[in-house]
This record gives C-alpha cells, sequence and structure tokens, in this order.
C-alpha cells in the first residue's frame, strides 16, 4: 500500500476535481483506484491535484466521444465491481480484468489492452525460476483478486506453490527485493514499472497467461456499455488509442492482434468454455475449507497476539502503579503513543519500515503488531483495576506481615483480574476482529479469504454469512466462557 | 506489671495540620483499653501508627521487644506482635473466612496449609463462626464477618490486639457477645487497645478510658471515673454528644 500521503491525496483529488471544474455539460463519473498507481491511474507527481495515468486519457477519450465531462470517483481496486453494482460511477476502469466472474456480475465493455502475467524473480534466481512449475514449496507474491492470484492458486494444488497476496502492487516487489517471497506474478505493465524501481529483478518475458483490461458498467446499464464499445472501436481505428499507449510506453506487439479481433466483432477473448461458472454452491464448496483454514488462522493468531498482550498489558500497569518515575513516564509513553497512533500504521512500521534490519515474517509481524497494540489498551484495563481494589485490602494484609509483592500476588491481582474480565473480554472479541488489519500484510485470515471468496463468485451474500456465522462461532464461547468465570466467582462456594 | 504496649510523645501532621500533638499511653496485658475522642480527634491514626501502617514525625512506639521509630518504615516484626481489626473487616474478598485466617500463616509464617487451616479452623470455631469456614466474605453477616476478621488478626498469635469501631457494624444485642469475646482474649494474656465511639459498650468491656481531643491524650481512668464524672470539657461534649 502507499504512504499515507498519497491515500488523502486519492480522497481529495475528487472534491478537488469536482471544485475546481464547474459543471456546464453532463458528467461522466469513472470509477478507479489512485493507488494503483501509475501507469494506470495515479496523482501527477508535478500536480498532485490533477490525475495522469493511460487509463486516465482512455476515460476522457471515452467521456469526450459520449460529449461528457469526466469526473473522477477514487474506489478501492477490490471494491470497483461492487461499487458498479451499487452505482457509485458510470464507467469503472482501472486495469480491471475481463473474468467470466466479473462478466456475469456487471456489463463489461470489449478488451481494450491484451497484457501478459509475467514472472519476475531476482537476477540471481533467473536461470532456477524460470516458470510456476520450478517454484514448488516457494512463495510467490501477486495482486489479490486478480487473474494471477487465481493462477498462483491453481499453481499450489499443482506445483505446490506458497501464493502470497498484496493490497497493493509496489509491496509484491519490494519483498522480493529484500527475499520475503521468490517471484511475483503480474502484468507485464506493472512488471516493468517494478523494474525500474528495482535493481537486481528480471522479468521472465513469457506470457504465464494472457489477460485483458475491460471498461465495466452497471449491469442495469448496457446501452452505456454499447456507447462505450462504439467509442473504443472507433479510437482502435482511427489511432487514438494507439497514440496514448504510445505516450505511456506499453504499446507493443499484441494490442495490434487485439486490436483486430475486437474490430473484426469479437466482444470479449476470454474462451468459450471458461465463461461456464462454477454454481453458487460449487464455489461455495470450492472455498469452504480455506475459509475454515483462515479462521483457524484467524483463532490462532488472535488467541497468541492476547496473551502477548496480556503479558505486557500487566508489566506496563505493574509499571505504572508500582513503578518509579522514570519507569511510570516510559509505561505511560508507550501507552499514549500506542494508543494514539492507528494499528494500521504499526503494522506498516513492523512489516515494511523495519524491514531493512529486521526482516520480519508476516505471520510474527501480524502477531507482534496485535499484541503489542492490545497490550497498551490492556495495561489501562489492569491499571485502573489494580487502583479500583480498595486500599483496605492491602492495608489489611499489610498488618499480617506480607511483602509488598505478596500482596500483589495474594490479594491486589487477584481481585483486580475480575474487574478486568468484562473489559477484557470485550477487548479480546475485538481483537478477533481487528486482526483482520493483518491481511495487509499479506496474511489472508478470514476476512480477507471471504473477500478473495466473493470477489470471486462475485457476491457477498454467501461469502459474508459464512464468514460472520465463522466470527461468531469463535467470539460467542469466548464471551460464554467468560462469563461463567464471573459467574463462578459471584456463586458462593459451598459452606 | 509492665506494659506490653508504650507509645511515647507520638507526633503526626498529616495534609499540614497537627494531628497527633504528643500521645503517651500504655496497655500492659490482660488489659481491655479504649480511646475515645470526637471524630477527628486522631483515633484512628493512632491505631494505624501502631499497627505499622502510617508513619509518625515525632515520638516512639514500643510493642513488647519491637520498636518503631519516628520517620521510619515499621520493622516487619511489628506485624507478629500487632493484630488489627479494622472496622470494615476488609476481609480478602476472594477468599473464604478460612482462607482468610489462614492466608498468613501459610505465606508468612510458612506453615504447611493442612496445619494452617487446622490452626485456623480452631480460630473460627473459638471465635463461634467454624460453620461458617468456607463462605466468601460477601456471605456474612456483619457479626460474623466481624469474628472472622478477629480469627484472621490472632492468627499469627499476636499478642498486641488493636480494634477500629469494633461494634460499628453490630446491633445492640451482639455487643454483649463481642464484650465476652474480648474479654477471653484478654484473659489469655493478651493486651487489647480499641476506639469507640459506644460509651455503653466501653463501660461494659473496657478496663480503662483515655480521651483524645485535639491530637492530646486530655483524660484517663476507668470507665466509671471518666464517663460518670468527666472533668475536661472534651469527654463532656464526647457524652452529650453520643457520639
Amino acid at each position: 500500500m502507499r504512504p499515507a500521503g498519497r491515500r488523502l491525496i486519492a480522497l481529495a483529488l475528487p472534491v478537488l476535481v469536482s471544485v475546481g471544474l464547474a459543471a456546464q455539460e453532463p458528467v461522466l463519473r469513472w470509477g478507479g483506484d489512485a493507488e494503483g498507481g501509475a501507469p494506470f491511474v495515479e496523482a501527477d507527481p508535478n500536480d498532485p491535484t490533477r490525475l495522469a495515468g493511460f487509463d486516465v486519457e482512455v476515460a476522457e477519450l471515452v467521456a469526450g466521444d459520449l460529449g461528457r465531462r469526466p469526473q473522477f470517483v477514487q474506489i478501492a481496486f477490490a471494491s470497483l465491481d461492487q461499487s458498479a453494482l451499487r452505482g457509485d460511477f458510470d464507467i469503472g476502469m482501472s486495469g480491471i480484468e475481463d473474468t467470466p466472474a466479473r462478466r456475469g456480475m456487471v456489463a463489461a465493455s470489449v478488451p481494450y489492452y491484451q497484457f501478459r502475467e509475467v514472472l519476475t524473480v531476482r537476477a540471481a534466481d533467473r536461470g532456477t525460476y524460470r516458470t510456476l512449475a520450478d517454484l514448488g514449496g516457494r512463495r510467490v507474491a501477486t495482486l489479490a483478486g486478480t487473474i494471477a492470484y487465481d493462477l498462483l492458486l491453481e499453481a499450489g494444488r499443482t506445483h505446490g506453490i506458497e501464493a502470497v497476496s498484496y493490497d497493493d502492487d509496489v509491496h509484491p516487489y519490494s519483498d522480493l527485493a529484500i527475499g520475503r517471497v521468490d517471484a511475483v506474478l503480474l502484468d507485464h505493465v506493472l512488471a516493468e514499472r517494478a523494474m525500474r524501481r528495482h535493481e537486481g529483478l528480471v522479468t521472465h518475458p513469457e506470457a504465464v497467461e494472457v489477460g485483458y483490461y475491460i471498461i465495466i458498467t452497471a449491469p442495469g446499464n448496457v446501452a452505456l456499455r454499447d456507447e462505450v464499445n462504439q467509442v473504443l472501436r472507433a479510437a482502435m481505428q482511427d489511432g487514438r488509442l494507439e497514440a496514448i499507449y504510445r505516450r505511456w510506453n506499453i504499446w507493443n506487439e499484441d494490442q495490434p492482434v487485439l486490436f483486430a479481433r475486437v474490430l473484426a466483432g469479437a466482444d470479449t477473448l476470454l474462451d468459450a468454455e471458461s465463461v461456464q461458472l462454477p454454481t453458487r454452491w460449487e464455489a461455495t464448496l470450492r472455498y469452504l475449507p480455506s475459509l475454515l483454514r483462515a479462521a483457524v488462522l484467524t483463532l490462532v493468531l488472535s488467541c497468541l497476539a492476547m496473551v502477548l498482550a496480556v503479558g505486557l498489558g500487566v508489566a506496563l500497569a505493574v509499571g505504572r502503579v508500582y513503578g518509579d518515575r522514570v519507569t511510570r513516564a516510559v509505561c505511560t509513553i508507550y501507552i499514549e503513543v500506542i494508543r494514539g497512533t492507528p494499528v494500521l500504521l504499526q503494522l506498516f512500521v513492523l512489516y515494511y519500515g523495519v524491514s531493512s534490519f529486521v526482516r520480519l515474517p508476516a505471520f510474527v509481524a501480524a502477531l507482534l503488531g496485535l499484541g503489542l497494540n492490545y497490550a497498551a489498551y490492556e495495561a489501562e484495563i489492569y491499571r485502573a483495576s489494580l487502583e479500583a481494589v480498595p486500599k483496605g485490602q492491602l492495608d489489611a494484609a499489610r498488618t499480617l506481615g506480607f511483602s509488598e509483592r505478596q500482596i500483589f500476588s495474594l490479594v491486589r491481582a487477584p481481585q483486580a483480574f475480575r474487574f478486568s474480565l468484562a473489559p477484557m473480554t470485550n477487548d479480546f472479541v475485538a481483537l478477533l476482529k481487528d486482526s483482520s488489519l493483518v491481511s495487509v500484510l499479506t496474511v489472508v485470515e478470514l476476512t480477507k479469504q471471504t473477500q478473495i471468496f466473493a470477489a470471486n463468485i462475485g457476491s457477498w451474500a454467501i461469502p459474508g454469512a459464512l464468514c460472520a456465522a465463522l466470527y461468531l462461532m469463535m467470539s460467542l464461547p469466548i464471551a460464554h466462557v467468560a462469563r461463567r468465570l464471573e459467574g463462578q466467582w459471584k456463586a458462593p462456594t459451598a459452606s | 506489671m509492665s506494659a506490653l504496649l508504650r507509645v511515647d510523645g507520638l507526633r503526626a501532621r498529616r495534609g499540614g495540620a497537627d494531628v497527633l500533638r504528643g500521645v503517651s499511653c500504655a496497655v500492659t496485658r490482660g488489659e481491655v483499653v479504649a480511646l475515645m475522642g470526637l471524630s477527628g480527634a486522631g483515633k484512628t491514626t493512632v491505631l494505624r501508627a501502631l499497627a505499622g501502617l502510617e508513619p509518625f514525625e515525632a515520638g516512639e512506639i514500643r510493642v513488647d521487644d519491637v520498636t518503631l521509630g519516628a520517620g521510619r518504615a515499621a520493622p516487619p516484626a511489628v506485624h507478629r506482635k500487632v493484630g488489627m481489626v479494622f472496622q470494615f473487616h476488609h476481609l480478602f474478598e476472594h477468599y473464604t473466612a478460612i482462607e482468610n485466617v489462614a492466608l498468613a500463616l501459610v505465606h508468612v509464617q510458612r506453615e504447611a496449609r493442612p496445619a494452617a487451616e487446622a490452626r485456623a479452623q480452631a480460630l473460627l470455631d473459638e471465635l463461634g463462626v467454624g460453620a461458617r469456614a468456607r463462605a466468601l466474605p460477601r456471605e456474612l453477616s456483619g457479626g460474623e464477618a466481624q469474628r472472622v476478621a478477629i480469627a484472621r488478626a490472632l492468627a499469627m498469635d499476636p499478642p498486641v490486639l488493636l480494634l477500629d469501631e469494633p461494634t460499628a457494624s453490630l446491633d445492640p444485642a451482639r455487643r454483649g457477645d463481642l464484650g465476652r469475646t474480648l474479654r477471653t482474649l484478654a484473659a489469655s494474656g493478651r493486651a487489647l487497645l480499641m476506639t469507640s465511639h459506644d460509651d455503653d459498650f466501653v463501660r461494659a468491656c473496657a478496663d480503662r478510658v483515655l480521651i483524645l481531643a485535639d491530637g492530646e491524650v486530655v483524660e484517663e481512668g476507668t470507665p466509671a471515673d471518666v464517663l460518670e464524672r468527666p472533668r475536661h470539657a472534651a469527654t463532656r461534649a464526647l457524652l452529650a454528644n453520643g457520639d
């Protein structure tokens, strides 16, 4: 994912664009992801209030030919299909791939660009890793929700590759460069751009697969889709598309072939048989094992992170209650800094920020990030609970000759723990759900797996319901156990 | 007979004000002494200083062979010499009655748990709450909780027992029982010092009364002397108030 600054710009862009241009002609709202970056859509480096990219120019071309003024709408890449269904924009484009599932969900234009899925490796591995078959047992990165990801999942079954999904197209290559993954499978457009950023990477020119970019509209808006098709065909014919592609250095020998087939009347270049979609039921059965695996991972991650949070939280709370001035200050600073900054940022720092000194595996970074973050919240619960134990209890213990350490372990901590139990349960359930944030570190937990599932079958209904049911199956027992513990302490013991 | 508990010139300041301005007193074995005074006179501060819970600015406290000095932390040995029963008992909420009593035996005295629990049970039996040994503090009545608190304070067998307002949580019928219990404890060779507002209870149970006013002992004598023929204005005010 991009630095926060660019994210802000992306959020501000639609506003700036719409303020900047007073409405004279009807607008064509086009949705894309400026986080996808160049050469598709990105903020112009020379003028961040403007957008640049070949998709931007194609959008302008389409809008111009339709007599409308283009207006950009920022939509996260993974949500473009859903936004088309909601009607958040008229046309969507941002390196959107032509897939049978997508054609089943939204109205899709003719393909306007042909790309190759290519394998990028470190230069030293150029001879070793030439094809997916060479990468058995290795980690191969790509962008989530793409054809490349499906290819890797398939290669996981056939060659034992471990597919690693990212939410952006920058970090797969940076992690390849530092050795966290052994190859990246992505569009050649992205691969070429990445090779300019990173020395020591090479891309095998052979296409692992061929794909096409399309423009999408709401499924009911076939009329607009047909108009878009007309514009695209005209621009293929009169050389305007070629001119755009040449400007962005993405023109190659594949495009004339594509143009010829589209102009000859093809609406899609997908194989007829691959357009056969699995039924929802088949898809559900196919995804259920991975969903369950992701649920187990979520549970294991949350439990381990909670153990860390409780341990460190107790230490911080004890430091704040019993420590000298310096200890108290250090604990307070830790708690305030951690509570005062987003957990997402902390996860990024742990995984990417410090990767030049410590290269933490994704799961470890996720565990540390969640654990260290929740420790700050736990610490405050424990501090408040320790302070809520009546002073009289401590006085009574002192008159009996207990040491301060014994008073803590025998009297104060057990009573404080009871006060803490309800808020701790609350936090554990929250942690279970916050664990979905670690998907930004390529950890595919339950929510991420659900997104992948939903994107691939083109509906949230079944994946969403399954996901909710799995979270509830994990959180309800926790709440139940906590209630029983609380009940046990309140219930009279045998007298 | 030499005093088991001796206080000399005890001075304490709290929040910039003199709370105790030179309190001196002594309690001998077998004696029950009541410390009376209006609210704010410093009764509880005296008790807490004797129990080693609060430091004091000047003076000296001797309990048996242990000395508490001004401006120093109380030596750990004082806790074997002085037991304290708090006004609100402060029983450990998460332990049963018998665990409350046995806890210090196990963790301070390092006795084996079965022996400690046997001794705790015997103490609870002696105090008439043996049947409530497995109850949690919140399940006990005020009187029962107080008896458990006394048993806990006696677990380490301290020769001095301090009680802060022991009748506060008891209905009048129970006060007689408490009085008999305290007399029995004194008869077994202990020195008892209690604070109280309850002059009837003090008449019935104490050997001597100290009247504390403005941080000083202003009057001292048997209950019959002090409470029937008060000489000091503070004592008269105390009796008039019923406070």
